[in-house]
C-alpha cells in the first residue's frame, strides 16, 4: 500500500514538472518565420526523468533515515578528515602523502592540468582570505572580487608603465588591496548582516566600472595585455617552464596560507573574531575593540585577494575587468560556504570542488554549467553546514593530569 | 524643462519594474530572511513564457487584446509556479541551515535556470511581440512619455494598490505579517507557515512576471540572461528602501530609477550604476538598515 | 564512518567525472583535430555558440568529401565565456589535447590571453571576431589571423560614410563599454575630431544588459545630435533604436559590423528600417553567403547567429591551407598559403596580409531596406 501511495505520489511530481517545463521544453517558436515546434518527446523525457530521480532521491531519503542513529552517534567523534588531523602520526603519514602528490603533479600530468590546477590553488588562498572575513568575522562580503582586481591592477599598471617585476609587485599589490579594505570597512562598520553584503556588492561594482570606464588610468576594457610572468631569480621560463612554476609558487603560497590563517585562528585576534561573529554585543561587554577588529579582518581578508591578483596577471599575462565581475565573488562565497565556513580543510575541499569541477565537467560541453548549479544546490541540500563543518575547539578536562593537554 | 520631465519619467518607468521585481526579494526576505538570487530568473522565465504563448498565440492568428490577457496569465501562472517549486527544492530543506546555505543554494539556482533555458530554447536575442501598441491620444506627448511607459506606469500602481490591499486586509497577508513578526509565535496561534512562505513565492514570483512581460514588450527583446542584472539592481533597492518592507521597496526603487535616469541625463551614463552604488552606500551609512526599514534593537 | 552517504556520492561523482573525461585521453591519431574556443555558455553565448554551427556545417562538408588527405577532421569544442582566465585554460587544454588548428577565440580580450599559448605550441588560431588592433597591429602574435576587419579600418568607414555621404553635422557616439564597442567608438570619436567637418557632441557608454535605455536617448534628443554612432552589438543597438522612434528622435543611427546582420533586424523589426551600419564588402549578394544561410537553416532550424559568416569564412580559409599545404598543419606552411592564395568566402574572396589580418575584407556601408541589409549609397 505505501509503496503504491509512493507511486501515485511520484507520477503526480512528474506531472506537475511537465506542466512547468511545458512552455519552455516543449514549445519552441520562430517568430520571424512563424513557425512553431511542438517537442512533445522532451515532455515524455521530463516525465520519466523526473519519476526516476524522484524515486532515487526517496530510496536515499528512506535510507539514510535507516542509518541516522548510527551515524549521528559517530558524527559527534567529528568527520574523518578531523581525526586524521588530529591523530599526529596519521596526521604526519597525510601531510607526506600530500607533499609527494604535490611535488609529483606536475611532471605526471599534461600542462593543461597542471594550469588548472594552479587556478585551484589560487582560489584555495582566495577562500581562505575570504573564510576571514566571512567564516571567521562573521561579515557577509559580495565584493571580495574589488580586492582582486585591486591586487591584479597594481601589477598589470606598474609592470606596464614602469616595468617592475613580480617580486617587487607582490607585497605592494597585497598591501593596496589591504588599505582598499580599510577603506571599505571604514564606513560600512555600522552595518549588519545583509546590509553589509549589499554595500560591498556595491563596492566590487564600483571598482569594475571605474576600471571599465577610466581608460586613460586603466586602459579600460581593452585591458592590459603583455605583462611579464613571475621569474625565477631572473631567469627567463618558457611557457611550460612557467606554467610549472607558477603551480609550485601556488603550492608554497597555499602553504603559506594555512600556516597563517591557522595562526591567526588561534591567536588572540582570531578568537575575538569568533567571539565577534557569534554576539557583538558581549564582545563589547568583554571589551573587545569591535571597529578595530572588524577592520583588520576586512584588511586581511583583502591582502590574500591582493596577493593572489598579482599572481592572477602574472599567470594569465593579461587582465581586463571582465575578469571581476559580481559572479566571481558568488564563487569565492561558494567556496566558503560550500566548504563549511570557518573550517580551512573545508575551504580547500570546497575550492577544489568547485573549480575543478566545472574544469572536468567539459566533456558535457554545453550541459555544464546547467550541472555546475544542479550540484550547487543538491550539495547545500545534502550537506547544509558545508563538506566539513568547522569544529569548534573543546577542552575535555580528564583526571590524569598526562592526558589533560589539547592540541 | 522638458528635459527634465523627460529624464523624471524615464526614471519612474526604470523605477517600477525595479519596484515589481524588488517586492518579490523583500517580501521573502522579510518572511524568511533569504536573498533568493534565484528571484532575477523568475522574472526572466515570466517573460519568457509570455514570449513564448504571445507569439504562438499571434501565429494563429488571435486578437491582440486576447494575446495580452493570455499571455500576462500564462506568464504570471508559470512564474508563478517556478516560484512555489524552487521553494520545495532548494529552500525548505535548508530553513534551519546556517544563514549563508540557502544563498548559496540560490546562485546554483540562479545557474541552473539560466543555463536550462539556454538549452531548451536558445542562446540569441528574440524579438517579444510588441503587445503594446502606441495610443492614438498619447501623440501629442509621446517625446516626453511613450505608450508602453504609460501602461508600465499605471500597472504598477495598480499592483501596488491590490498588493497593499491584500497584505493589510486579507487572511493570508495577516498571516504573512505575523509570521515575518515571529515564526515561531505564527505557528502556535495556529498558522500554516509552510503554506504562507508558498504564498510569498506565489505573489513575489507573479509580481516579478508582470514586471518581465511589461519590460519585454517596452524593449522589445528577451533572452535568457537578462534577469541578472535586473535582479541585481531590484535586490539593491529593496535594501535601499529597507529590505523586508513593502513601502519601502517601492520607494527605494524609485530612488534608484530616478537617480540612474538623472545621472545619465545630467552627468554622464559612464557612471550611471558607481552614481546608484555610491547613493546606496550612502544612504546606509546615515540610515543603516534603509530608509523605511526598522531598526531593530538587539536584545541581549 | 561518515564516508557513508556523502561519500559515496563523492566517489560516484569523481567516477562520472574520471568517465567524462576519458574520451578526451582516447583520440584517434589520423584525425584532423579542429579546436574550436569561444563563450559557449553564459551571457555571451550569442556570440560564440554560432560559430561552433559555421565550423561544423563546412567540416561536415570536408568529412563527406573524406576529409583531407584521407584524415577525417574532428572537432574539439572549449567554452572560455570570454574570461581572460578561462582562456587560458582552454588553450592549454586544446593544445594539450592535441588540437592543430584553432577557430577563436571570439572576444578580444580573452584572445589576447589564450594567444601566448598558441603561439608556444606553434598553432594557427584564427578568429571571426577579435577586432581588437593589438593582436595583429603589434606584431606579437604571428600565428593569429581573422577574417574580420580590425578597428582601425572600420571606425574611419563609419564615420567616412556619416560625414560625407549623410551630411553629420553634430554626432553622438555611444558605446557599450565592452572590448569591441568602445574602442571602436574612441577611434571614431578621434576620427570625426580629426576630419574637421562635424563634431561629437556626446561621448557615452551604456551599461549593456540594461532594462532600458530610455534616459540616454533623451539625452541624445537634447544633444541636438543629427547622427549616432553606435560601437556595440545588435542587442543593445536594437533596443536603443526601438525607443528612439517612441521617444521620435529622428537622429540617423550608423553602427559597426556587431550590427550588420540577420539577427538585428530580426530582433528590432520595424525599427530596423533606415539603420547603418557597416559591414565587409559584397557581403548582401554574395552566392556563398546566401548557401551558407541556407545550410545553416537546414542543418539547425534557424537562422544563423552572429559571426557566422566570419566564422564560415575562417574555417573554409584555414582548411583550404590544411588541404593546399597537403595535410600539414605546419604554421610555416600554413601562413604560406593563407598569405598567397585568395579564397571565395562568404566574406568576400581574402587572403591575408603579413600580420594577419584579412586582404578583401574592407568595409562597405549597408542600410537597413525593408527588412534586409542592402548596400548604402
Amino acid at each position: 500500500m505505501a509503496v503504491f501511495q509512493e507511486l501515485k505520489k511520484g507520477v503526480l511530481i512528474s506531472l506537475w514538472f511537465v506542466f512547468l517545463t511545458f512552455p519552455v521544453m516543449v514549445i519552441k517558436v520562430d517568430p520571424i518565420a512563424r513557425t512553431v515546434t511542438w517537442r512533445w518527446m522532451n515532455a515524455l523525457y521530463m516525465a520519466v526523468g523526473t519519476f526516476i530521480i524522484y524515486t532515487l532521491v526517496q530510496f536515499f531519503i528512506k535510507r539514510r533515515g535507516r542509518s541516522k542513529p548510527a551515524s549521528t552517534q559517530k558524527e559527534a567523534g567529528s568527520s574523518v578528515i578531523h581525526r586524521l588531523l588530529d591523530n599526529p602520526r596519521r596526521r604526519a603519514m597525510l601531510f607526506v602523502v600530500l607533499a609527494v602528490a604535490a611535488i609529483a603533479f606536475p611532471q605526471l600530468l599534461s600542462s593543461y592540468q597542471t594550469n588548472v590546477m594552479t587556478t585551484a590553488l589560487m582560489y584555495v588562498v582566495l577562500g581562505l582570505g575570504l573564510n576571514i572575513v566571512v567564516g571567521l568575522a562573521g561579515l557577509l562580503d559580495l565584493g571580495f572580487v574589488a580586492f582582486y582586481a585591486v591586487g591584479a591592477y597594481t601589477y598589470a599598471l606598474l609592470n606596464h608603465h614602469f616595468g617592475l617585476g613580480f617580486w617587487t609587485i607582490l607585497p605592494v599589490g597585497g598591501l593596496l588591496a589591504a588599505c582598499f579594505g580599510i577603506l571599505l570597512g571604514f564606513p560600512v562598520l555600522r552595518l549588519r548582516g545583509d546590509y553589509l553584503a549589499i554595500v560591498t556588492l556595491g563596492f566590487g561594482e564600483i571598482i569594475r566600472l571605474v576600471l571599465e570606464n577610466w581608460g586613460e588610468f586603466s586602459k579600460g576594457p581593452s585591458g592590459i595585455s603583455n605583462i611579464a610572468r613571475p621569474s625565477l631569480f631572473g631567469m627567463e621560463l618558457d611557457l611550460h617552464g612557467s606554467i610549472v612554476f607558477n603551480y609550485y609558487l601556488m603550492v608554497l603560497f597555499v602553504i603559506f596560507t594555512i600556516f597563517v590563517v591557522n595562526r591567526l585562528q588561534n591567536s588572540r585576534l582570531g578568537r575575538a573574531w569568533i567571539a565577534l561573529r557569534e554576539d557583538e554585543i558581549a564582545c563589547q561587554a568583554m571589551g573587545i575593540d569591535k571597529h578595530r577588529t572588524k577592520l583588520v579582518a576586512f584588511s586581511l581578508g583583502a591582502f590574500w585577494a591582493g596577493l593572489m591578483g598579482v599572481v592572477f596577471a602574472g599567470k594569465t599575462t593579461f587582465v581586463n575587468p571582465a575578469s571581476f565581475t559580481f559572479m566571481e565573488s558568488a564563487i569565492i562565497l561558494a567556496i566558503v560556504v560550500l566548504g563549511g565556513m570557518g573550517s580551512i580543510v573545508g575551504v580547500i575541499l570546497g575550492a577544489l570542488i568547485l573549480i575543478l569541477m566545472p574544469e572536468y565537467l567539459r566533456g558535457l560541453s554545453q550541459y555544464r554549467m546547467l550541472a555546475f548549479g544542479a550540484i550547487l544546490v543538491c550539495m547545500m541540500i545534502f550537506r547544509p553546514q558545508g563538506l566539513i563543518a568547522n569544529i569548534r575547539r573543546t577542552y575535555v578536562y580528564k583526571k590524569t593530569p598526562n592526558d589533560a593537554q589539547a592540541s | 524643462m522638458d528635459y527634465f520631465i523627460e529624464l523624471l519619467f524615464s526614471g519612474l518607468t526604470r523605477g517600477s519594474i525595479y519596484a515589481l521585481i524588488a517586492l518579490g526579494y523583500t517580501m521573502v526576505y522579510g518572511i524568511i530572511g533569504l536573498i533568493n538570487f534565484a528571484h532575477g530568473e523568475i522574472y526572466m522565465i515570466g517573460a519568457f513564457t509570455a514570449f513564448i504563448v504571445a507569439t504562438v498565440l499571434s501565429i494563429y492568428g488571435f486578437p491582440l487584446l486576447a494575446i495580452v490577457i493570455i499571455a500576462g496569465v500564462a506568464a504570471v501562472v508559470w512564474a508563478a509556479s517556478y516560484g512555489y517549486t524552487i521553494e520545495k527544492i532548494a529552500y525548505k530543506p535548508l530553513r534551519h541551515a546556517p544563514r549563508l546555505s540557502p544563498l548559496i543554494s540560490a546562485i546554483g539556482m540562479s545557474i541552473f535556470l539560466q543555463n536550462y533555458v539556454l538549452l531548451a530554447q536558445t542562446s540569441d536575442f528574440l524579438p517579444f511581440p510588441r503587445l503594446i501598441r502606441d495610443f492614438p491620444f498619447m501623440e501629442p506627448i509621446a517625446h516626453i512619455i511613450g505608450s508602453t511607459d504609460l501602461v508600465i506606469l499605471v500597472t504598477t500602481v495598480v499592483v501596488m494598490v491590490i498588493l497593499t490591499l491584500i497584505i493589510k486586509f486579507s487572511m493570508i497577508g495577516k498571516a504573512m505579517r505575523a509570521t515575518s513578526q515571529d515564526r515561531t509565535m505564527a505557528t502556535l496561534v495556529g498558522i500554516n507557515v509552510n503554506r504562507v512562505i508558498s504564498m510569498t513565492f506565489i505573489i513575489g514570483s507573479s509580481l516579478a512576471a508582470i514586471g518581465g512581460l511589461l519590460i519585454a514588450s517596452h524593449i522589445g527583446q528577451i533572452n535568457f540572461y537578462i534577469g541578472f542584472l535586473a535582479g541585481i539592481k531590484a535586490f539593491t533597492a529593496a535594501v535601499l528602501g529597507g529590505i523586508g518592507s513593502v513601502p519601502g521597496a517601492v520607494l527605494g526603487s524609485m530612488i534608484l530609477g530616478l537617480t540612474e535616469s538623472f545621472a545619465t541625463g545630467y552627468v554622464s551614463s559612464d557612471y550611471e550604476d558607481v552614481f546608484a552604488f555610491s547613493l546606496l552606500v550612502l544612504i546606509l551609512i546615515f540610515k543603516p538598515s534603509g530608509l523605511l526599514g526598522k531598526a531593530t534593537n538587539q536584545k541581549v | 564512518m561518515k564516508f557513508t552517504a556523502s561519500g559515496r556520492f563523492f566517489s560516484a561523482a569523481a567516477c562520472v567525472m574520471l568517465a567524462l573525461s576519458a574520451p578526451a585521453l582516447s583520440y584517434g591519431a589520423d584525425t584532423i583535430k579542429f579546436g574550436i574556443v569561444g563563450p559557449h555558455t553564459g551571457d555571451l553565448a550569442p556570440y560564440g555558440l554560432p560559430t561552433v554551427a559555421a565550423a561544423q556545417l563546412v567540416i561536415d562538408q570536408y568529412n563527406a568529401k573524406g576529409g583531407i588527405a584521407g584524415k577525417k577532421i574532428e572537432i574539439l569544442k572549449e567554452d572560455d565565456v570570454c574570461k581572460p582566465e578561462v582562456a587560458t585554460n582552454s588553450a592549454t587544454k586544446l593544445v594539450s589535447s592535441g588540437a592543430q588548428i584553432v577557430l577563436g577565440g571570439i572576444c578580444s580580450g580573452a584572445t589576447i590571453a589564450a594567444m601566448p599559448i598558441y603561439k608556444n605550441a606553434g598553432i594557427l588560431a584564427m578568429s571571426p571576431s577579435a577586432t581588437s588592433d593589438e593582436l595583429t597591429a603589434s606584431g606579437n602574435y604571428p600565428n593569429f589571423f581573422r577574417t574580420i576587419a580590425p578597428n582601425a579600418m572600420q571606425s574611419p568607414a563609419m564615420v567616412d560614410f556619416a560625414v560625407n555621404k549623410l551630411g553629420a553635422k553634430k554626432i553622438a557616439v555611444i558605446h557599450d563599454k565592452g572590448d569591441y564597442g568602445k574602442p571602436l567608438a574612441e577611434a571614431a570619436k578621434a576620427e570625426v575630431e580629426k576630419g574637421g567637418k562635424a563634431q561629437v557632441v556626446l561621448f557615452e557608454g551604456i551599461t549593456p544588459g540594461a532594462m532600458d535605455y530610455s534616459a540616454i536617448v533623451q539625452k541624445i534628443k537634447e544633444s541636438d545630435a543629427d547622427t549616432v554612432i553606435y560601437g556595440g552589438y545588435h542587442p543593445e543597438a536594437s533596443k536603443i533604436v526601438s525607443i528612439m522612434k517612441k521617444k521620435r528622435v529622428g537622429a540617423k543611427f550608423v553602427s559597426d559590423d556587431g550590427v550588420n546582420g540577420d539577427a538585428f533586424i530580426k530582433v528590432a523589426g520595424e525599427d530596423a528600417e533606415g539603420v547603418y551600419a557597416a559591414g565587409p564588402q559584397d557581403n548582401a549578394d554574395n552566392p556563398l553567403a546566401k548557401a551558407a544561410k541556407e545550410a545553416h537553416k537546414k542543418a539547425f532550424n534557424s537562422d544563423p547567429g552572429m559571426f557566422f559568416e566570419n566564422a564560415y569564412a575562417a574555417t573554409m580559409v584555414m582548411l583550404n591551407a590544411v588541404e593546399k599545404a597537403g595535410g600539414s598543419t605546419k604554421l610555416e606552411d600554413l601562413k604560406k598559403v593563407l598569405q598567397s592564395e585568395k579564397v571565395d568566402t562568404p566574406v568576400g574572396k581574402i587572403s591575408f596580409d603579413q600580420k594577419g589580418d584579412a586582404i578583401g575584407v574592407g568595409f562597405s556601408m549597408y542600410v537597413v531596406e525593408k527588412g534586409k541589409y542592402v548596400v548604402a549609397k
